[in-house]
This record gives structure tokens, sequence and C-alpha cells, in this order.
């Protein structure tokens, strides 16, 4: 009976076996790289809304804070988004015909809600509080980027738990002064390691690196 | 009046759970294959049931998950029965006085709350011609005039809770403790333009003059 393999299949056969350790190992590679990739976390992919509102243009050019708009983000988990009636105390009068801003009028004449899409969509088995981070020093800047710059919004970083890890496990590496939270341009004046450490110290920030921390 | 959020994730939620295809080691290999493709593909834990806070939700009838106050409620916290701290009037009238001691700490609160609120039509220094005033908002009036300085206190907390002329009210964006905080600061804009170097105290004198007070 003649062989069916010939003898260079020895070397294929261990070629393949060999081979296979590096194509599993791609696979879980590029498996774990799409999965922090914005396909999946939509980190800085901009997000069309009904309504072009432009943060660039209200922050930067107007120079309207923060908590104009966000008015619950030092007392409340959620940062709250603004009601009609907030965008129409200015848009009453001005850019009162704009065609931009037909739908704000409309949901404010007939008290509909205007539907945004949610750029910053946490996992529902995660407990996220703005109060807290406010109020030991994380700035806005620190998560949501510079908010200041974007015409359309986009999520600025990945919001995946390794990413809350980096400033949970280390917080003197992240945290300013809280009056400083708001400051869209706030740069530490001396070392962060050094200021870091010593707001840690001041405002008793922990490192919470327990599950039950954000998962209840 | 409030806003709703669509759910971002459930446009893309069925695309790549379909069964694979392919049989045997092909099978596999496709597999394999598309196995990066399946990332992020189940979300029913990361969307649960449960409302949260601006969801849209399909079993109200306007839609929201957020509900009304119902009326008559009071919601944790909320000072009732103090009507100086919470309408600015005392037996009807404009309070003329504080309902709690005016600190440098309330001071410095009603300087920020004023520079988030206030500033954008008022301006920093609360002459009334802030960036949407020059963007095209009618102008308020300056808080140094004779009207304004002669003014109660209840008076710039009554404005502030329920509005005047083109101004809507505040009620629902800025606390009463910290409405007052803001009339506090106003009350010392409103010296600030109108001091003298004897309200400087003597030892800070040097820093604008320049010489030691006699």
């Amino acid at each position: 009976m003649t062989q069916i393999f010939h003898p260079s299949f020895n070397t294929i056969s261990k070629v393949t076996i060999f081979g296979a350790v590096f194509f599993l190992g791609g696979g879980l590679w590029l498996t774990a790289e799409v999965n922090r990739s914005g396909y999946v976390t939509n980190e800085g992919v901009v997000r069309e809304q009904p309504v072009h509102f432009s943060h660039k243009h209200h922050v930067q050019g107007l120079g309207i804070d923060c908590r104009y708009c966000h008015t619950s983000v030092e007392v409340s988990s959620s940062a709250g988004m603004p009601s009609t009636k907030t965008c129409m105390t200015c848009h009453s009068l001005v850019w009162t015909n704009a065609e931009l801003l037909e739908l704000v009028r409309d949901s404010y004449r007939t008290d509909d809600s205007i539907e945004w899409t949610r750029v910053h969509d946490l996992p529902d088995y995660a407990y996220f509080d703005h109060s807290i981070h406010v109020k030991k020093g994380v700035g806005c800047t620190t998560c949501h980027g510079q908010v200041d710059g974007m015409p359309l919004m986009w999520q600025e970083n990945s919001l995946q738990m390794e990413w809350c890890l980096e400033c949970h496990r280390e917080p003197e590496l992240f945290v300013r002064p809280r009056e400083h939270v708001f400051d869209m341009d706030w740069q530490p004046a001396e070392e962060q390691a050094a200021l870091g450490a010593r707001l840690v110290e001041e405002y008793d920030i922990q490192s919470l690196t327990n599950c039950s921390t954000c998962h209840r | 009046m409030s806003a709703f959020f669509r759910n971002p994730r459930a446009a893309r939620r069925s695309p790549w759970a379909v069964g694979l295809g392919g049989k045997g080691l092909g099978g596999l290999a496709t597999a394999l294959a598309l196995l990066p493709l399946s990332a992020g593909c189940r979300q029913d834990m990361h969307d649960q049931p449960k409302l949260q806070p601006y969801e849209a939700s399909a079993f109200f009838e306007d839609g929201r998950a957020v509900r009304p106050r119902v009326p008559g409620t009071v919601r944790r916290g909320a000072v009732i029965g103090d009507d100086h701290l919470t309408t600015g009037r005392v037996d009807g009238e404009l309070a003329t006085t504080f309902p709690f001691e005016v600190t440098a700490g309330v001071l410095a609160r009603g300087q920020e709350q004023f520079g988030v609120y206030c500033s954008p039509c008022h301006d920093h220094a609360g002459t009334g011609q802030g960036m949407i005033v020059q963007r095209g908002l009618k102008q308020p009036s300056s808080f140094h005039v004779e009207r304004l300085r002669e003014a109660a206190p209840g008076y710039f907390f009554d404005v502030i809770t329920n509005g005047f002329g083109a101004m809507y009210d505040y009620s629902d964006r800025i606390a009463p403790e910290d409405r007052w905080a803001i009339v506090a600061y106003v009350r010392a804009l409103q010296l600030s333009q109108n001091a003298t170097l004897e309200d400087v105290p003597a030892a800070q004198r040097v820093a604008l003059t320049g010489e030691a007070g006699q």
C-alpha cells in the first residue's frame, strides 16, 4: 500500500500545530482590540442629534458654565439634562426664528420631549454618581475631554472598567482643586504628583477598587 | 419639558447574534474569524428593564421615565414652613433681612453661583452687559442704579424665584439657600462699585494706593 502522506507532511503538520498557537493568540488579541475600539465603546464617535447643539459655541464661544444647564451635577448621580425651558431662557429672545431650533420651540409649546441620543451610556450594572466625583475634585474634562471644543458631542474616553480603574487605583494622578473642577482649561501649576498627594490627603480621597463600590 | 434618550445600543443588538454557519473545521475557522465581530453583541445586562434618569419609557403616556412631581409632595431635604427662606417674604412683604447669617463662605458661594447663572447676562460686575446681552438679549438693568441699590434683599430673591420681564425664573435651577447667597453677593457687588478708600481696612489700603494708611 502506498503511503497517503508524503514525508514532507511531517513538516507541514508541525508548522500547522505551531502556527495554530499564533492563529488562536492572534484571534484573541484581535477580539480584545475590537472590544476596546470605538466600534464597541463608541469612543470618539460623533453622535447625530435631533437638534445640532454645539457645546463649542455655548461654552467656548459664550463662556457659559457647565452648571448653567447641568444643574444637578453637584447634588445628584445624574448631571442633569437641561429642560427645554433652560434653552428658551435665552432662545425665547435670541435666534427666535432659527429653523435649527424649531424642535426646541415645539417642545416648549407642547411639553413633548426632545429625543436626544445618549452619548455617555454606562452599563445599567454600574452605579456612577456625578456629585461625589465633583466633590472629590475630579474635573469635567478629566472624563469628558475638552467639551468646549466639541461642535457635536462625542465620548472622549472608553468608559470601560479598566479606564475607570486607572483613576480609582491612583486618584492622585487625576484629581484637581475643587474650585477648578468646572474649569475647562485647568492645568496643574505644580507637579501633579505633589498636588495630587496633597489633595488626596485634604479631601480624604480613597482608592476604591472594591467591586461593590460601583456594582451593587 | 424634559428630555429623554433613545437607546443607542438597541439598533445594533441583533446583527451578530445570529447563528454562525459552516460545519466542522470550516465552521470553526469561520467562528474564529467572526469572533472579534461578536464582541459586545449581547447587552441584556447592559440595558436592564429598570428605568434610569432621562430614559425613554413606553409604559408612561408621555414617553418619559422621569415622572413629574405629584402635587403636594415634598422632596427629601426640602425646607417647609420658612417663608423668609423659600419665598423671600416676611408676612407678605419683601424681606429686608437675610434668613441666615452672611459669612465669607456664603459670599464665596454666592460669587460662584452668580458666575454660573447670572453673569451670562448681568456680567461679572453686574452692569448688565454680559455675553448673551451682546448677542441680542434684552439688556437688564445695572445693579448699580439707585433703584436697585435701595431695593430690599427680598426683592432680588423674588426676581430670581419668579423671574422679571424677559428674565425667566430660576426657582427650578437654583436652590433657595444659593439664591440668598447670590443676593448677598449682589449686595457685595453694589458696595464694590460705590466704595471709598475709607471702606477698605487700613492694612489692605497699601495694595491700592501704594502708601501706608495714616
